[in-house]
């Protein structure tokens, strides 16, 4: 780890967004992780896709469960709310806070340890749920902290920094969210920030579960010849079906593309994804297909990221439990605790 | 673009701003450094190696550094006005708090039977005579006055530079084994060059002031002063005494030190009146506010017309107001606004609107020819005249300029007469020293302090205005303290620790990019300068600094570092995993006279030995 702190000074031409922050604005404590970790580069796509959206600092709310990708939220969002729970339990955790106050973006923060093993069911209940969310995985296929065990997402057949071969079976997290009913699944690379910065925008401001599976290379562990989740395997084998551009409702609309190349989805709060196919026989709309043509080029030994399906009408766990509109913290003594003859009400109700 | 070369020294010294824009090229972080460590002894040796004179200079100089410097860059936007590190009054901190330093001034060789004369003793020609002495030259230094200096002694008020400090620092280089012949103006070239000395350097200065040819010029001659000779009458103590009011003509550094001279001397209402506008004046900003601290208004847009006697005496002078026209091309003229004349009173008048270039002691069928500006024909590199023997440097060779460039020029005309007596071609100039050295100490520790300051420039302490303005003769800056010396020695930036990239170990994680807290690196695919400059983390739009460029990279991009705002904290080479940064630091000393400086040097040397 580094023993200073990022210098304070910033360029000359650095400038302030519309709510009046710069970049350095969403930067948190300098990272602890090792020199080169890919989650240092997802860090920096989230403070680039905060400042780009306008978002308030204090109006996102970080969360992590434990391992090397859950100690990044220190490193970005200083200014944010942040928890840091058990292992494996963001999930549940976020979504007790999202209940709560319905009005902060929310941003989980994992690992493949964190959500793919220990959190695994976790994780796919949220994703069943409908949290509102953008569930990050950063996903480097090893448990780093314990000095480079396989995780849960390790391919079989990859070769460990020791040289021993994964006999397991992955745990494919893409694959899961999308079968359990994620509303915006994709899956990035953290050495491509151009297609991941949108990707982190397109989900913070996505109306239900947003998930995304980002491939971290681990640069002391995962990182040699043999590995998949190396920065030359995954460079080498990615296939992106589109590149998505993140455009807020109130920005209009300029650039022109031939038709057909492209693919605009409204989001429910306005603001739109406009695909830019890279496949032409990629649909991100239908869940089933991107489903088959996932398993499918998986199986050739592909990786296959982008913008992987999205659901443009997504409705989240306040929709299906009729809560509150407001947060609690917004609401009135009499209306959070409205007594016991309400209780009595409701008890009747019950009898 | 093509990949940066970067074993031409050049690369990486113009990465050294201030050390790019010393004349003498004197490795100023290096040295700064020394000073945070409080080896102030070591750090004067450098500057003592590089400028000869770093007591005087660090009053003194006109610190081409100081704009050049990388802090000033730094610090724009980053909050309140921006700074450059305060380098030059760093260097009077070495010179002031350093123990005594003449065990360490270098040994004298045996004398190797060659006679250099050196015509004045100002810092040019010392600065000839220090390197040469030492190599075994017989070196004899003349000077019509009765001690060495030249114009550092004559022109310099007191209450900027104490005379003990020229003092010690024309004594260690008197020292080394130098004949000084003071009191002895050459007054014949011709009888110089018929005593055969095997070379000659002439660094007597520019010695006279240009004179203000107005209506009652002659009439009021009493009370009008030429500003330099009147700068020398007063630091030789003859003048004591000027007018209550005062006018100084000029907008130089000398008018500076003449007004601020006329208020010591009995000048309550001294005024500084400018032809051209204020921002126009060519003074040191600096020695601007200097003025205008002790009370003393410039007045500009006011050209002056005549000087109005009332009885034979001066009682004044009228000025006609301008303002500055700019036509098309961007050219200014002055154009009298039709605003009546102004009658500013005075009782005298100081001229300081320029000096000029004057040899009358050098006879036109010498063999030295001038050209249609009165200066001597020369090598630009070499400084050689066009007798092969016969030397110029500082404001005699090129006209006035100021010191560090007169000690720059010393040194190269000693590497011509070191090479040239040695039989060796003097157009051939030697290649500066240079060494690039990895500063890693550990996994995140480096041997320089990579935790840039957040201060912003400290201000000198000076002394009570109404004690300052007493004397002439008292000091007026005071200079840091060991605390605010070393608080501003933090603000430099370690440009000379350079961030040096290695392709091939480059595995493209983006984490240099990602720290950075300038944004100064991009990997992106290669194009041509102008549109890579456009499209980097940060626009590049600085184009007096490189882009740093690598060749091609695995995924087919180039590495491009603007190094422009580098803060050289080193956090690229810390977070990079293998390597591929570091920062090594870059040390450039020009070569001086001596062995070093010649194609024979081993030979040579070698045959010393023997004999």
């Amino acid at each position: 780890m580094t023993y200073i702190s990022k210098p304070r000074l910033h360029h000359p031409t650095l400038t302030a967004n519309k709510v009046g922050y710069t970049r350095r604005d969403y930067e948190g404590r300098i990272s602890t992780l090792c020199a080169g970790c890919g989650h240092d580069s997802i860090s920096a796509a989230i403070i680039q896709a905060c400042w780009e959206l306008d978002i308030e600092p204090h109006r996102v709310a970080k969360l992590s469960g434990i391992g090397c990708s859950s100690k990044t939220p220190d490193y970005f969002l200083g200014a944010s709310h942040g928890f840091n729970t058990v292992h494996g339990r963001m999930p549940s955790a976020l979504t007790g806070a999202n209940l709560a106050n319905r009005d902060l973006l929310y941003l989980g923060v994992s690992g493949d340890g964190d959500s793919a093993s220990i959190g695994l069911g976790q994780f796919a209940n949220a994703m069943r749920r409908g949290v509102r969310m953008a569930y990050i995985v950063e996903n480097n296929g090893v448990y780093g902290l314990t000095k480079g065990q396989f995780s849960a997402t390790a391919d079989r057949g990859s070769k460990s920094k020791k040289g021993v071969i994964n006999s397991d079976s992955p745990i494919d997290l893409v694959g899961i969210a999308l079968q359990l009913g994620a509303t915006y699944v994709a899956r990035s690379f953290s050495g491509d920030k151009e297609q991941l910065v949108p990707l982190i925008k397109g989900a913070m401001e996505h109306g239900g579960a947003a998930f995304i599976d980002i491939i971290s290379p681990c640069v002391t562990f995962n990182n040699h010849a043999g590995s998949t989740k190396s920065y030359d395997y995954v460079r080498e084998h990615n296939e992106a079906v589109n590149r998505i551009d993140f455009i807020a409702s109130r920005n209009e609309i300029t650039t022109m593309y031939a038709p057909g190349e492209l693919v605009d989805v409204q989001q429910h709060d306005g603001s739109m994804l406009r695909l830019r196919k890279l496949r032409a026989d990629y649909d991100a709309t239908d869940r089933y297909s991107a489903m088959s043509y996932m398993q499918a080029h998986q199986a050739r030994g592909e990786i296959v990221t982008g913008l992987l399906y999205v659901d443009p009408l997504a409705t989240d766990l306040h929709t299906s439990l009729n809560t509150s509109a407001h947060a609690l913290n917004a609401m009135g003594v009499a209306q959070l605790c409205p007594g016991s003859s309400a209780l009595e009400k409701v008890n009747a109700s019950l009898r | 673009m093509q990949r940066t070369d970067i074993s031409n020294p050049t690369y990486f010294h113009k990465v050294v701003d201030c050390q790019w824009a010393c004349p003498a090229h004197t490795p100023v972080p290096e040295y700064i450094r020394l000073i945070a460590q409080g080896r102030y002894s070591d750090a004067y040796m450098i500057n003592w190696t590089s400028n000869v004179f770093p007591g005087i200079l660090g009053r003194t100089c006109d610190r081409p550094c100081e704009p050049a410097c990388r802090r000033g860059r730094v610090e724009e936007n980053n909050g309140a006005a921006p700074e450059p590190v305060a380098i030059c009054r760093l260097k009077r901190v070495a010179a002031d708090m350093k123990d005594d330093v003449r065990l360490r001034m270098p040994a004298l060789s045996p004398k190797n039977g060659k006679r250099v004369a050196c015509i004045g003793a100002g810092p040019a020609s010392l600065t000839v005579a220090r390197d040469l002495a030492p190599l075994g030259y017989d070196v004899t230094v003349f000077d019509g006055e009765a001690k060495a200096g030249g114009f550092i002694r004559t022109q310099i008020p007191r209450f900027r530079l104490p005379e003990s400090v020229i003092d010690e620092e024309t004594g260690y280089i008197l020292d080394l084994g130098v004949t000084f012949k003071s009191g002895q103006r050459i007054d014949s070239m011709n009888a110089l060059l018929a005593e055969n000395y095997d070379a000659v350097f002439v660094g007597c200065g520019a010695p006279r002031g240009r004179d203000l040819d107005l209506p009652g010029r002659k009439a009021a001659a009493a009370n009008i002063h030429i500003g330099i000779d009147w700068l020398a009458s007063v630091s030789f103590g003859h003048i004591t005494t000027i007018g209550r009011r005062v006018i100084v003509l000029g907008g130089g550094n000398t008018a500076m030190d003449c007004c601020r001279s006329s208020r010591r001397l009995g000048g309550d209402e001294v005024k500084v009146i400018v032809r051209s506008g204020f921002e126009e004046m060519k003074a040191s900003p600096w020695e601007k506010e200097d003025a205008m601290h002790e009370g003393i208004p410039i007045i500009n847009y006011h050209v002056p017309k005549a000087f109005v006697l009332e009885g034979g005496k001066l009682i004044g002078m009228t000025f006609e107001i301008v303002k500055a026209v700019f036509d098309d091309q961007g050219q200014r003229t002055l154009v009298p606004t039709g605003a009546p004349d102004a009658l500013i009173e005075c009782d005298d008048v100081l001229l300081a609107v320029g000096q000029e270039n004057s040899f009358p002691w050098i006879e036109r069928d010498c063999g030295i020819e001038f050209d249609k500006w009165g200066l001597p024909m020369l090598g630009k590199a070499t400084h050689q005249s066009t007798i092969a023997h016969v030397f110029f440097g500082g404001d005699a060779a090129f006209g006035p300029k100021n010191i560090i460039t007169a000690v720059a020029h010393g040194h190269e005309a000693a590497v011509s007469i070191d090479r040239l007596l040695h039989g060796e071609d003097i157009q051939q100039r030697p290649d500066p020293m240079t060494n690039l050295m990895s500063q890693k100490m550990g996994i995140h520790e480096w041997s320089y302090d990579n935790d840039t300051s957040n201060d912003l420039r400290f201000k000198v302490p000076w002394a009570k205005a109404e004690m300052a303005l007493a004397s002439i003769k008292i000091e007026v800056e005071l200079g840091f303290d060991v605390a605010t010396a070393f608080k501003e020695a933090h603000r430099c930036l370690n440009c000379d620790v350079q961030t040096v990239f290695t392709d091939t170990a480059c595995i493209e994680c983006d984490a240099c990019v990602d720290i950075c807290p300038m944004d100064c690196i991009t990997f992106t695919a290669n194009a041509d300068e102008a549109e890579l400059r456009q499209h980097l983390q940060a626009p590049a739009n600085n184009h007096q600094q490189a882009l740093y460029v690598s060749g091609e990279l695995k995924t087919g991009r180039i590495m491009a570092k603007d190094e422009d705002v580098c803060l050289h904290c080193g956090l690229c080479a810390e977070r990079c995993p293998t390597g591929a940064w570091d920062m090594q630091k870059f040390l450039l000393n020009t070569t001086q006279a001596g062995a070093a400086c010649r194609n024979g040097a081993q030979v040579k040397t070698l045959e010393e030995v023997v004999a």
